[in-house]
C-alpha cells in the first residue's frame, strides 16, 4: 500500500508543479505587454543567454557533426552508400540533435544561473524589496529572462546547424576521403529551409520558453536559505531538462 | 508635542492611513498572527515592540501587501490591498517606502544605482535623482560608497543603505523594519534623528520595529506590544513605559521572567490579555 502511496504522491507533486508553472506562464504573458518595457535588461539578458553561450553551443554541435559523420562513414561503407553521410549528418542536426543539445547545455549553463540568481534573491529578501519599491517582480525579473531565451535560442540553433555540418565535413573529407564536392553536393540536396531549418528553430524557440519558465518559477518560489537555493537550481536543471525532451517528442510529432 | 500626538487621534476618526482588520496568519501550521486589528492615523508615528518571532516582520509584510492573510483585510488609505488589481496594488506601493531587516539591497546593482531605483522608476530626470540620492547617503553618513557593491558593505552599511533606499522618493508611509538593529549607539541616534525628521518634513505615516526601547520612546506617538499573534497593549511611550501591566513591564525592564515567553506562547496560567 505504501507503494501505491508513493506513487500517488509524486504524481500529485509533479501535476501541481505543472499547475505551477503553467500558471506563472499566464501572468508572465499578461507582464509582457504592459510598460515599462526594460528594453537594456533584455539586451543584457540577451547577452547572457545567448552570446555568452556560444562557446559551448559551438563546442557542442562540433563534436556532435564530427562524431555523427565518424558514425556513419564507417556504417554506410558497409552498403557503400558513403556519399549520403552529408545528408545524414545535415538532417539530423538540423531537425533534432542541434535544438535538443543546445538547449541542453543552455539549460545547464543559464538555466541553473537563472534559479540560483532568482533563487538567493528571494532568499535575501530582495524579491520582496523590488515589490515594495512598486515593481512587479514577475516584470522585472522573468519577462526579460524568458523573452531572451526565446529570442536567442533559435539564433544558438542556427549557429549550431552551421557548425555541426561543418564538423561532419571536416571529418569526412579531411579525414576518411569523401569526395568533398558530393559531400557538400548531398547535405544541402535533401534539406528543406522550411522543414528542417524553420522547425528546428521553433523547436528551439520553444525549449528556450520551457527552460527559463521552469528556472525562473523554481528560483521565484525558492524557500530555506542557502541550502533551498542549492535545491531550487538542481531542480531547475532536472525538470528542465526532462521536460526539453518531453516536450521534443511531442513537438517532433506535431512539426514533422 | 502634545499637540503633535493629539492631532493623529483627530484624523483617525475620519479615516486612518493603515487600518488592519482581524488579520490571522499561519506558515506550516504555525499560528503568527491570531486575529490581529489595529489603525495607524495618517502622521502619526507607531513603534511595534515584541520578543523575536512574534511575526513583527510578518505585520509588516501584510501592510504593504507583500502577504496575503489567510482572513482579515488591510486597508490603505481606505482602499483593501486585497481587492483591487495587481497594477493598483503595484501603484499603491509605491507610496510607501520600506527597509528590511538586512537591507535587502539589489547585489546586481552598486549602491548608487539601489538607491536611485525607486527614483528612476519614478521617471525623475537623471540631475534631480543624482542630487537626491547623494542627499540620502549624506543623511546616513554614507558618503563615498555610490561605487561600491553591496557585498563590499558591512552588516550595519548595508542596512543604512536600505534605509536610504526606503526614503529616498519621499514616500508618504514608512516602514523600517528594525532600523537600527546592530548600529552604534551614535548612529543609532542618527537613524532615530531622520526617522523624527521624515515625519516633520514630510507628515510621513511611519511603522517601525524595533527593539530598542530609548528609540521607541523618541520616535514613536504609540508604542504597540505585538504578542501572541496580537496588539496586546497600546499607548504613548511614557505611558507605556511607566505602565504596570505584567507583560509590559517585563518587556521594558528586558526579565526573562514574567508572562511573555521566548518561544512566542502566552503561558497558559496567566494571559496577559487578563492582566492589561
Amino acid at each position: 500500500m505504501k507503494f501505491f502511496e508513493a506513487i500517488g504522491r509524486t504524481v500529485l507533486r509533479v501535476l501541481e508543479e505543472f499547475g505551477h508553472v503553467f500558471q506563472m506562464m499566464g501572468r508572465v504573458i499578461g507582464w509582457t505587454f504592459r510598460p515599462p518595457y526594460d528594453v537594456p535588461e533584455l539586451f543584457r539578458q540577451m547577452v547572457r543567454v545567448g552570446v555568452d553561450s556560444v562557446p559551448v553551443v559551438f563546442l557542442t554541435t562540433l563534436f556532435t557533426g564530427m562524431v555523427m559523420a565518424l558514425q556513419t562513414v564507417n556504417g554506410f561503407a558497409r552498403f557503400h552508400a558513403e556519399s549520403l553521410v552529408g545528408s545524414v549528418v545535415a538532417l539530423s542536426l538540423t531537425r533534432e540533435l542541434s535544438p535538443v543539445l543546445c538547449a541542453l547545455m543552455v539549460t545547464g549553463r543559464v538555466g541553473s544561473s537563472m534559479a540560483a540568481e532568482l533563487g538567493s534573491m528571494r532568499v535575501t529578501e530582495q524579491i520582496d524589496a523590488l515589490t515594495a519599491l512598486g515593481t512587479e517582480p514577475i516584470q522585472y525579473l522573468m519577462v526579460p529572462r524568458i523573452a531572451a531565451s526565446i529570442v536567442m535560442m533559435p539564433l544558438l540553433v542556427i549557429m549550431g546547424d552551421a557548425v555541426g555540418i561543418w564538423g561532419g565535413y571536416l571529418v569526412a573529407v579531411k579525414l576518411l576521403g569523401v569526395n568533398p564536392v558530393r559531400y557538400l553536393e548531398n547535405s544541402f540536396q535533401f534539406l528543406h529551409i522550411g522543414d528542417d531549418i524553420v522547425s528546428g528553430m521553433i523547436k528551439a524557440a520553444v525549449f528556450g520558453l520551457i527552460f527559463s519558465l521552469i528556472a525562473c518559477v523554481r528560483g521565484y518560489y525558492t524557500t530555506g536559505g542557502a541550502e533551498g537555493v542549492g535545491r531550487s537550481t538542481t531542480r531547475a536543471v532536472v525538470s528542465g531538462s526532462l521536460s526539453v525532451l518531453f516536450a521534443d517528442f511531442f513537438l517532433t510529432k506535431l512539426l514533422f | 508635542m502634545e499637540a503633535r500626538r493629539d492631532e493623529p487621534v483627530r484624523q483617525a476618526e475620519s479615516e486612518p492611513k493603515l487600518r488592519a482588520e482581524d488579520l490571522h496568519k499561519s506558515f506550516d501550521g504555525r499560528v503568527v498572527l491570531d486575529g490581529l486589528s489595529f489603525e495607524v492615523a495618517d502622521g502619526e508615528s507607531l513603534v511595534i515592540v515584541g520578543p523575536s518571532g512574534t511575526g513583527k516582520s510578518v505585520l509588516l509584510k501584510h501592510l504593504i501587501g507583500l502577504l496575503k492573510p489567510d482572513s482579515g483585510r488591510v486597508f490603505v488609505e481606505g482602499k483593501d490591498v486585497w481587492a483591487i488589481s495587481d497594477r493598483e496594488r503595484n501603484e499603491l506601493r509605491k507610496e510607501f517606502g520600506m527597509s528590511f531587516q538586512e537591507g535587502a539591497l539589489f547585489d546586481s546593482m552598486n549602491v548608487y544605482d539601489n538607491v536611485a531605483f525607486p527614483l528612476r522608476r519614478s521617471g525623475r530626470p537623471t540631475r534631480e535623482i543624482r542630487d537626491r540620492v547623494r542627499e540620502c547617503l549624506d543623511i546616513v553618513h554614507l558618503p563615498n560608497v555610490e561605487e561600491k557593491r553591496p557585498s563590499e558593505l558591512s552588516g550595519g552599511m548595508r542596512r543604512r543603505v536600505g534605509f536610504a533606499r526606503a526614503i529616498a522618493h519621499e514616500p508618504d508611509i514608512l516602514l523600517f523594519d528594525e532600523p537600527n538593529t546592530g548600529l552604534d549607539p551614535i548612529m543609532t541616534d542618527v537613524i532615530d534623528e531622520v526617522i523624527l525628521n521624515m515625519r516633520e518634513k514630510l507628515n510621513a505615516t511611519i511603522v517601525t520595529i524595533t527593539h530598542h526601547m530609548p528609540s521607541a520612546r523618541k520616535i514613536g506617538d504609540r508604542i504597540a506590544l505585538l504578542y501572541g499573534g496580537k496588539i496586546i497593549f497600546q499607548a504613548p511611550p511614557d505611558e507605556f513605559l511607566s505602565s504596570q501591566d505584567p507583560s509590559v513591564k517585563q518587556f521594558v525592564q528586558g526579565s526573562a521572567e514574567g508572562p511573555l515567553t521566548p518561544e512566542g506562547q502566552v503561558a497558559p496560567s496567566k494571559r496577559p490579555s487578563e492582566g492589561a
